[in-house]
Parts: C-alpha cells; sequence; structure tokens
C-alpha cells in the first residue's frame, strides 16, 4: 500500500538585522565595496514585522489564504497589504527575529549562543505567551550575559554578532579556536537552520494532534552542512532537531541534493513507510540565512523594499496508508538522470515522462507543483517568473508529444499551473510548498493528483557540471475510490438471490 | 552573472585571446540575458565580480539567435531547444542582446 501525507507545516522567521549582517549579498559587497550606496540605503529599505506579516505572498506560506486568491491580485503585491492578517497560519506561523533569537539559544546545546542579560528578559516573556513553548523549552534559555562580555566574545574571539534593531543583543561563540568548520559564522547558520526546522516541528506537531512518541524517522533535507575538520558535512541535523522537538523514539539522518532535496527526502520518506520499515517519518528542513537580501540590489534599484527578509523552514509527515489521506504513487516517480543531459527541455521531459508508465498524458495531471518561487522577488532580479516559466516548458512538452494544441498552451499554465508564492531560500520553494494546500484540495475533491517537481543545481557544488531533479504524483486514496465505487449491501443481496434463483430454475429444468 | 562563472570566462578570453572567444547564453528572459551580455562585453553591472571595469568586448549570442539556430543540426536544435524557443520571448531576447553588441562588443 502507497504511504499517505498526514500533514504539512510551513513557518518563517523575519530577519531583517540578518540580511544586513549574514545574507550573503550583503556580505560580500561589504569586503568588495565597503563604501557602497547600496549598504548605505539597505538600512532603510527593510520591512517591519507588521509588514511581512501581510504580505500576501507570505500569508498563502503559512497557510490562510490560498494560492488561487493570491493570483486574484494584481503585482505588485508589497504595497498591498492584507487586512487583518496574522502571524498565526492554519499551516504554521511567522516569527519575528527577537523570539527566533532565543529560539536559537534553545536548540544550542554547547553553550555558543550569549544572550544580552535584558534583551533576555524582555523576549523571554513575550515567549512564555506562544503556545508551542512548554517549560522544557523555555527552561533552556540561559539567564543572560553583560554586553561587555559578549562584546569581548565578538571582537576579541572571532564569535559572530547577533543583532535586534541595529544593536548588538549576542554572539554564536567559535566552537572550536582552529577548525573553520566550527567557526562562530559557520554555526550561526548551522543554529539558524536547526533553530527553524524544530519551529517547523513544533508547528507540524500541534495543527496536526501528532502523538510527538509516534514519530520513528526525520529525514533532513536543507543545504547546510554540519561536521568538523575531518568530516565537514557530517551530520545530523535530523537527529539534533528530533531531540529539541522531544521526538524522543525518532533517530534520522540528512539528505542533500541542493533545492531537489526536499523532493528526493519524500520519496525515501514514502519508500520507507511503504516497505515497512518505518510507520511514521517526517521529512523537514530549516532556511538560510546567506540567501537573506540575495537579489536586494534590484530590489533597491527598481524601488522595491529588500523583499528576501524571511527565513523559510518546512515539515511534512509521511505514514501508513490509512484508506484516507493522499497516497504518493512511488510507481510515477520521474528522475533526470546522469545520461540525460542539461539543456532545460531535456530536464523537464524527464521529470515529467513517468507519466508514460502509467499511460497517463501531461493534462491528466490537475496540478503541478515546480519551484514556487515568488515572481515579485524574482521578476524585479531580472530572473523572471520561474514558475510561469517551467509551467510553459511543460505545457510545450504537452504540444510536443501531442497531447495538446499550441493555442492553449496559456491556457494550461493557469488550469495546472499556480501564482509562486514561497521565499527564494533554494530548498524551501522546490515543489513542496503546495504539499499542504495539496492535501486539502485532493481530500475536498477539488483536484484528484498532483505532480511535485523538485530540481537542483548541483554544479554549484563544483564536484559535477550536472543538473539535478526528481518528481513523483499524489493522488486521491485508493481506498476512498473504492469505496465510492464499491457495490452496496443491498446490491450483493440482490445478486446473491439472482444467483441462487438461476441455480434453483436450472436444478428444476434438470 | 555567478562571481565564478565570471571568473572562468575572464581566464578562457585571456588563454585564447578575447577575439577567439564567443560567448553562448541560455538565459530565459530578455533582461537576464542582457545583463550577462553586458557583463562579458562592458564589465560586471553589479560592480560585484571579477569582470567589474573590466571591458573584454566578446562576441555573444543567446542560443535562440538565429545567428546560432542556423548553425546547428536542426533536429539537435529541435531535440535540445525547441521547447524552450516555443515559449521564450525570442523577439524581445534579440532586441536586448543585438543592443548590447552593438555598443560593447569589439569583435564583430
Amino acid at each position: 500500500m502507497n504511504s499517505v501525507i498526514l500533514g504539512a507545516s510551513y513557518i518563517m522567521v523575519h530577519a531583517p538585522d540578518m540580511v544586513i549582517h549574514n545574507g550573503s549579498t550583503q556580505t560580500t559587497e561589504r569586503t568588495v565595496n565597503p563604501n557602497s550606496e547600496y549598504l548605505k540605503e539597505i538600512k532603510n529599505n527593510l520591512r517591519t514585522f507588521d509588514q511581512v506579516v501581510g504580505y500576501l505572498p507570505n500569508q498563502v506560506y503559512i497557510g490562510n489564504i490560498t494560492p488561487d486568491e493570491l493570483a486574484k491580485h494584481e503585482m505588485p503585491w508589497f504595497d498591498k497589504p492584507m487586512e487583518g492578517a496574522t502571524r498565526e497560519g492554519r499551516f504554521g506561523e511567522i516569527m519575528p527575529q527577537d523570539e527566533f533569537i532565543l529560539l536559537m539559544q534553545i536548540c544550542d546545546v554547547f553553550d555558543l549562543v550569549k544572550l544580552e542579560k535584558e534583551f533576555v528578559t524582555a523576549t523571554k516573556a513575550k515567549l512564555m505567551n506562544h503556545p508551542l513553548f512548554d517549560d522544557g523549552l523555555l527552561g533552556r534559555i540561559k539567564e543572560g550575559e553583560e554586553l561587555d562580555t559578549i562584546k569581548r566574545f565578538v571582537e576579541k574571539e572571532h564569535a559572530e554578532a547577533i543583532y535586534n534593531n541595529g544593536v548588538l543583543v549576542g554572539c554564536v561563540k567559535r566552537a572550536h579556536d582552529i577548525d573553520i568548520n566550527l567557526s562562530g559564522h559557520v554555526m550561526f547558520e548551522n543554529l539558524v537552520s536547526k533553530a527553524s526546522n524544530v519551529l517547523a516541528l513544533l508547528n507540524l506537531v500541534s495543527k496536526n494532534n501528532i502523538n510527538k512518541e509516534e514519530i520513528e524517522y526525520i529525514i533532513e533535507c536543507s543545504e547546510e552542512a554540519c561536521g568538523d575538520v575531518n568530516q565537514r558535512g557530517g551530520g545530523n541535523f535530523a537527529k539534533a532537531c528530533a531531540e529539541v522537538a522531544g521526538f524522543v523514539n525518532a533517530t534520522g539522518a540528512d539528505t542533500r541534493g541542493f533545492c531537489a532535496a526536499p523532493t528526493h527526502a519524500i520519496i525515501e520518506a514514502a519508500a520507507l513507510v511503504k516497505a515497512g520499515v518505518y510507520k511514521k517519518v517526517i521529512v523537514s528542513a530549516g532556511g538560510s540565512t546567506a540567501k537573506l537580501g540575495m537579489n536586494g540590489k534590484d530590489h533597491l534599484k527598481k524601488g522595491y523594499p529588500i523583499l528576501e527578509d524571511t527565513i523559510g523552514g518546512f515539515a511534512v509527515l509521511i505514514g501508513e496508508n490509512d484508506g484516507v489521506n493522499p497516497e504518493i504513487n512511488l510507481d510515477l516517480v520521474g528522475r533526470h538522470t546522469v545520461g540525460t543531459g542539461s539543456s532545460p527541455q531535456a530536464v523537464i521531459t524527464s521529470l515529467v515522462s513517468s507519466l508514460d508508465k502509467a499511460g497517463m498524458k501531461i493534462t491528466d495531471v490537475d496540478k503541478y507543483s515546480v519551484e514556487m518561487q515568488n515572481p515579485e522577488v524574482t521578476k524585479p532580479a531580472g530572473a523572471g517568473d520561474v514558475p510561469m516559466a517551467n509551467y510553459k516548458m511543460i505545457a510545450a512538452l504537452a504540444v510536443k508529444r501531442g497531447e495538446m494544441d499550441k493555442k492553449d498552451l496559456e491556457e494550461f499554465t493557469k488550469k495546472h499551473g499556480m501564482t509562486g508564492w514561497a521565499p527564494t531560500q533554494g530548498h524551501i520553494p522546490s515543489g513542496i510548498p503546495y504539499l499542504g494546500f495539496c492535501r486539502e484540495d485532493i481530500l475536498s475533491g477539488k483536484i484528484k493528483n498532483a505532480m511535485i517537481i523538485g530540481k537542483g543545481s548541483l554544479f554549484l557544488g563544483r564536484m559535477t557540471n550536472l543538473f539535478d531533479g526528481v518528481s513523483f504524483i499524489i493522488e486521491a486514496n485508493k481506498g476512498r475510490q473504492e469505496e465510492k465505487s464499491a457495490i452496496s449491501e443491498e446490491e450483493v443481496k440482490t445478486l446473491i438471490a439472482k444467483a441462487l434463483k438461476d441455480f434453483a430454475s436450472n436444478l428444476l429444468n434438470e | 552573472m555567478d562571481l565564478e562563472n565570471q571568473k572562468r570566462v575572464k581566464e578562457f578570453a585571456e588563454k585564447y585571446g578575447p577575439e577567439n572567444v564567443v560567448v553562448i547564453l541560455g538565459a530565459a528572459e530578455g533582461e537576464a540575458a542582457g545583463l550577462a551580455a553586458e557583463t562579458v562585453t562592458n564589465g560586471d553591472p553589479t560592480f560585484a565580480g571579477p569582470l567589474t571595469g573590466v571591458q573584454l568586448g566578446l562576441s555573444v549570442f543567446h542560443i535562440c539567435e538565429p545567428e546560432i539556430k542556423e548553425l546547428i543540426d536542426e533536429s539537435v536544435y529541435d531535440e535540445q531547444v525547441g521547447m524552450m524557443e516555443m515559449v521564450l520571448d525570442v523577439d524581445d531576447i534579440i532586441s536586448e542582446m543585438s543592443a548590447i553588441r552593438e555598443d560593447y562588443c569589439k569583435y564583430l
């Protein structure tokens, strides 16, 4: 029996100070061009927490409005805040930076995160009102340090500074004096990834009434690496996050593959459950600080605020077939192989043509979830509307396969596609953002199936020039379909009665 | 353009001579193609990479431009680029690329 999707959570963290101090575009600029206008201007073009909460694509990400509703609003979206928007979402939440900094300390088990006393007192009071933070988690927050102590760590001991509202409020100490894999900078990035992942796990549990003790395995699929000088990417974020989230009966491991990793991970999880190895597996990832403000220069140039000001995270629970929830059809897995080639045409063909195995046409799939980047972020940077470019390619493939007329190309992108809403955090927008809505859309009968496509730019790691991608199909639970089409008790009785009558009349004739 | 790619383009131009290097782009938008073309001709307009202030003036084309298309075997082109060609705004790409070539290209 195929595994099913039992729930999904999506979280964001508003991190304006991390845009300035930890986003790679900004840190590179500080090295190459320290007196640039951009660095001077960026502070004046960051959004407030309320603006980030009211931003329509963010409200889609946490599940409060649907992608269809977003599509009804014309871009630009940043100047059309949603009225009555809240930080709490049906699928997750948007957390402000100060609370998140405390969560980083909660997730730190090596006493590396040092926070200033007054900041801790003020922010802990806020976090105490957060419904997902129990005494166990809050008890991990330390009393705090004097500001001078933190300054000394930053100035003399290579600690990575943590700012809030432009003020130094803490630091992440280096975890080794010489090993660059454990530097303050790397530990900071890894703790951000871990903490945002934990927030997604906490939301998944609470929003789906999950018994934490039933979780047996976690696959973490972010793009960070934790390890030391002898094993740079040794891992294991998955188990580290499971520990903080309180999954006492779980173990896990990390899966890597750039932006394609989440889709690889869902296929792995679905296979592990289908094979009976584990009953409940979570696939999850935290976000990245390096990608904050990645396209900031273009945004400011075109009069936009810095739109890449949030860290993303998600978690998906895969379980045994319950006869209700949507199934992951592992017979229809698409793969970009070593021999596929790297042209966009070859890539999309390899991922979508898995439908041939079931004799399905491209138009037989109701929705395609591709790289769901928010186009308002990518368009001003000259990268175009990424989901739309994908949908056009899928439509072009349908035309090439003779399954659709060329004149219907645009209609296809509307009917089978969606407007992008996810933050440009690499693995975060890749196929996965739709899983929450997809589960609901299939359960409600709005759609019968969907294809999730994850693609990854492996060449960025300089180990291969190859591209990568995998895809899978989610479909309505067959148990349910059979239930609908099954014959009723009344019909069975009639059939048996008819058979007996025929039998009796045969006997009489003999 | 990616900083590492800028470095590689610069190295190729130095090794083989800028007059012997042709850059072929596959960007999905006219604007993105134009930015990359500007980078390898007039220098990095974002002032971030190794081609900042370096005016290589290289010959640069997009894969969907007729000058390149006619050099490629028709069936191979259809197999590798046909779908892209179907969905891209080729006219916009051609106009962006031509403008950059006219302004900055030194070897045509």
